[in-house]
């Protein structure tokens, strides 16, 4: 008996361009107590199911059918879903700040909840509330009660949206993403923490993310989509083992989690299809390694394995499970002795002060010392906050340190007149964590790389545009895109962009601020191999900033563990990862999780296929 | 709903990548009021154009005196009729000649002053904005004192001590317009500063002007259009009050507001309505239409307004059911 059953359902949203197909006839039935995850890259409608099943889109037609205790939820009057909102499904936010009232004290706003579902005295639900605090796990919940969301950290915040969503009791839970925006360490707590509560509790959880390591982990079934269509479902053991569809399967290889030394990442390539056009054939065909002729031309059909694997597919035996061969290894840099960069004991004092107290200083960088030879690449890792970006500006010359030295090529940033200055961009540049930040909305992308080249005086008309186009070729975008603006791009693309204005001068460094972390998992992996290919080629330097472990594994020479403004160790990739040395290296390493290996032959054997209807 | 069908049938759909600019003309075209409001203005535009053609036409000089014809024995203007289309004013004057030059005026006084006022609002903001600190505290210091000042105290005096001219009205209507849009300019760049790709410009080598210029300012284009469109009634409605006051334009030069003063002097208007009913029309229609384009265009500029929602809401309900 499943708690939860959906039946093709679909999902279609106006918009000005015509009309986005959401989701996709889509089935899946949840049992009872059970985690079931629900799998996708941005854009797959996996956040859009689920708001369609809890009536959260007026604007949007919704086919199909969906079953909750014995209600057709899809159709339901507004007034019957509001009352089964919260009372009986609860939900989870991916940003745990802007889901909480920043008025309201947190006790005040998890009692709400409880008046507004019963009738319940106030002495009665703050004594609930408490107990409720106690068990998500926040430290003396009656003092806390009175607390306002900003005296909490993201990890407690999202504690606190737990225990309003568990505090009635509901049979399902709905988390979205509940993890996306805390930091690695505390991600792993929250995930154990949903996993026990929803054993306390009986509840079955629904948990929506990107992030396939996090349900290897925890769930026990697992519906992978991509682009509205439900392309893999079974259960998570036989998923993870032994992927049956090409599309679970990259991903699964794409993932800087399954690193193997000496091996490039295999991306995805290609990038996600439109949402608003039909596709004649199998809507992964495109981007799909293991295409057959017959992909691109009909809708695959669904093959059902002997293991209860569902797979949306032509192919008969389930993806290969091989791993392409290990793309030429890697050969062992030569890193030459010559250092680009030199951090001698750089720190960074803020002055805070209110108006009338004293005033206070707040050190962000406690005394670094780093180098970076040339043609390295050196990780900086840490969690939010540890100062890791304020450093790279740092070293980028953008914000002055208050004491310390940083000298690149040899000469002190402090030193330098604003000539120098000037001239010293040539040889530091930066690409950012955000893609659609750091390009000027409003400035098309031809410019957007000639932009260097025009501040510097070095190449104007016919010349600029020949070293844009070669640039652009360079990272692999098509030279023809000269005069799109950046919005009509995708995130890789962007980045690629990015990247390509940062090469322009050819610095003799190139500081790296998280550039792969607004990225989805199929185009994370081929950014990194970009990355690491200009490197090869170009003899590229490289300061790496990121706090994914896995990710700074993959492409970095030696690694630097940042935590409260200091480096807490330093050592070469491999040797941290076989043996690191400070606890807060081991803490950091115990949270990232490793997927499981791929199981190799033919253990499974197709039992059914239908026609996908 | 229960199978999908057509999908092998159908060719792949083309998806079709609208620029911006393509968005905003399809939203506006969409949306009625605007696309009247640009009528009007066209009409308006189209007649002090042509107001030349509009007084060989009627054979009648716009500060001409028909004391023949347009007044009554009893010196009473005449009405609107075959001769004088608007009928005629107190001293014999075709009111639609006059009417049409008078349109002259108040585009000209209208669109000149909101533009210079635009400029240096443009200026100001970006300046205090971008620099931030003991630049932003002068100048945002200085844009308060100007809305402080109370405007029609302080236009009579100075039209007093130096007479009346067209254009002194243009440098007062400027001084007393651009400080609200200059605050606006300021708050949008300080958060522009913030944003990655300054940062990235920067790190290039970039100084403070080549990032206002380059950077900035075409992301600042939504405001500057909105509220330059939403400045014209203002400039307009301003240059009327200073000629009703005889502070604006010089008689006999027509302008709506001098007419409007000429209708209410001597109580004229309560047997010759059309003194006060046509420019006083012009004036409302002129005005509501720039308003109501300006508020079209901001809707148009930026998609994820609410109307534009609103409108896309209703719109499938139509054609859900092929």
């Amino acid at each position: 008996m499943a708690i939860l059953e959906a039946k093709g359902l679909t999902v279609d949203i106006p918009t000005e361009d015509g009309t986005v197909h959401a989701v996709r006839n889509v089935s899946f039935s949840i049992r009872p107590g059970s985690l079931f995850g629900i799998a996708g890259e941005s854009g797959s409608g996996k956040s859009v199911l689920t708001q369609a099943v809890m009536g959260l889109l007026p604007n949007a037609d919704i086919g199909g059918e969906v079953w909750f205790e014995g209600r057709n939820l899809i159709g339901l009057p507004q007034e019957e879903m509001r009352r089964l909102r919260g009372g009986r499904i609860g939900m989870i936010f991916q940003d745990p700040l802007s889901s909480l009232h920043p008025f309201y004290t947190i006790g005040a706003q998890i009692a709400e909840v409880l008046h507004a579902h019963e009738k319940i005295s106030p002495a009665d639900a703050r004594e609930r509330v408490v107990e409720m605090l106690g068990k998500v796990g926040i430290p003396s919940p009656a003092e806390r009660y009175d607390d306002y969301p900003h005296q909490f950290s993201g990890g407690m915040r999202q504690r606190v949206m737990i225990a309003m969503a568990l505090i009635l009791k509901p049979a399902l839970i709905i988390a979205d993403e509940p993890t996306t925006a805390l930091d690695v360490t505390v991600q792993a707590q929250i995930v154990a923490l949903l996993d026990a509560m929803r054993r306390d509790f009986g509840t079955t959880v629904i948990l929506i993310t990107h992030d396939l390591g996090l349900l290897s982990s925890v769930a026990d079934d697992v519906m992978v989509m991509y682009a509205g269509h439900r392309l893999e479902y079974g259960r998570a053991a036989d998923v993870f083992r032994a992927p049956a569809h090409p599309y679970t399967a990259g991903l699964l290889r794409s993932t800087p989690a399954s690193y193997r030394p000496g091996t490039e990442l295999a991306p995805v390539s290609g990038r996600p299809p439109s949402l608003l056009a039909t596709p004649t054939g199998c809507i992964f065909a495109p981007r799909c390694a293991e295409a057959l002729p017959r992909c691109s031309s009909e809708p695959p059909p669904l093959r059902r394995f002997s293991d209860d694997v569902e797979s949306l597919c032509w192919l008969e035996d389930g993806a290969s499970a091989a791993r392409p061969a290990a793309a030429a290894a890697v050969a062992a840099k030569a890193i030459k002795p010559e250092l680009v960069a030199e951090v001698e004991d750089v720190r960074l004092t803020y002055h805070v002060g209110s108006f009338f107290g004293p005033k206070r200083a707040l050190d962000v960088l406690k005394g670094i010392n780093l180098t970076i030879g040339r043609g390295e690449t050196v990780g900086l890792v840490g969690e939010s906050g540890c100062g890791k970006s304020t450093l790279a500006r740092i070293v980028a010359g953008l914000v002055p340190a208050t004491s310390g030295h940083v000298r690149v090529l040899g000469r002190d940033m402090s030193t330098l007149d604003a000539r120098q200055w000037r001239d010293m961009r040539r040889e530091v540049q930066l690409v950012f964590q955000d893609p659609f930040g750091s390009l000027n909305p409003r400035r098309r992308v031809g410019a957007i790389i000639g932009d260097p080249f025009r501040l510097h005086g070095l190449a104007s008309g016919e010349e600029r545009r020949e070293k844009v186009r070669h640039l652009m070729e360079r990272v692999g975008l098509n030279p023809e895109h000269y005069n799109r603006f950046p919005a009509e791009f995708s995130g890789g693309q962007r980045q690629r962009i990015g990247i390509a204005r940062a090469l322009a001068l050819n610095p003799a460094l190139i500081i790296c601020d998280e550039p792969v972390s607004a990225l989805d998992v199929s185009i994370q992996a081929q950014v990194l191999n970009l990355l690491r290919e200009l490197q090869r080629d170009l003899g590229l330097t490289y300061l790496f900033i990121s706090h994914d472990l896995s990710v700074v594994r993959h492409v970095c020479d030696r690694i630097a563990v940042m935590q409260g403004g200091r480096i807490v160790e330093m050592e070469t990739a491999e040797r941290l990862f076989a043996d690191p040395q400070h606890d807060y290296t081991k803490t950091l390493l115990s949270a990232s999780k490793t997927l499981p290996a791929f199981e190799e032959g033919g253990r499974r054997s197709l039992i059914e296929t239908r026609v996908a209807s | 709903m229960s199978t999908v069908t057509t999908t092998e049938t159908s060719p792949q759909t083309e998806v079709v990548q609208r620029g911006s600019f393509a968005l905003t003309v399809r939203r506006l075209r969409r949306d009625t009021a605007s696309m009247a409001a640009l009528c009007v203005i066209f009409a308006i535009i189209v007649l002090a154009i042509a107001a030349p053609w509009v007084a060989a036409m009627t054979g009648h000089s716009p500060i001409e005196q028909f004391r023949d014809t347009g007044l009554s024995p009893a010196g009473i203007p005449v009405g609107p009729g075959a001769e004088f289309w608007f009928g005629t004013d107190q001293l014999g004057r075709d009111v639609l000649v006059r009417l049409a030059y008078g349109a002259r005026v108040s585009l000209l006084v209208g669109v000149f002053a909101s533009l210079i006022a635009s400029l240096i609002a443009v200026i100001v903001g970006t300046t205090a904005g971008y620099f931030g600190g003991a630049v932003d505290l002068v100048l945002s210091r200085l844009t308060d004192l100007v809305m402080s000042v109370p405007f029609l105290l302080c236009a009579l005096a100075l039209v007093s001590a130096f007479g009346p001219s067209l254009t002194l009205s243009v440098a007062v209507i400027v001084f007393f317009s651009w400080a609200p849009m200059a605050r606006v300019i300021r708050g949008q760049v300080i958060s522009l500063r913030r944003q990655d790709f300054v940062l990235a410009s920067r790190s290039l080598g970039a100084g403070p002007l080549s990032i206002m210029v380059v950077d900035i300012l075409p992301n600042l284009a939504v405001p500057i259009i909105v509220y330059t469109t939403m400045q014209i009634p203002n400039s307009i409605v301003f240059e009327a009050t200073l000629s009703f006051l005889g502070m604006g334009i010089v008689p006999p030069t027509p302008s709506w507001g001098g007419m409007l003063a000429d209708a209410s002097s001597n109580s004229l208007y309560l047997v010759a309505w059309w003194l006060i009913f046509v420019p006083g029309t012009a004036l409302l229609m002129t005005t509501l239409a720039f308003n109501i384009l300006g508020d079209g265009l901001r809707d148009a500029l930026d998609p994820k307004s609410a109307r534009t929602m609103r409108r896309l809401k209703r719109r499938p309900k139509a054609g859900a059911k092929p």
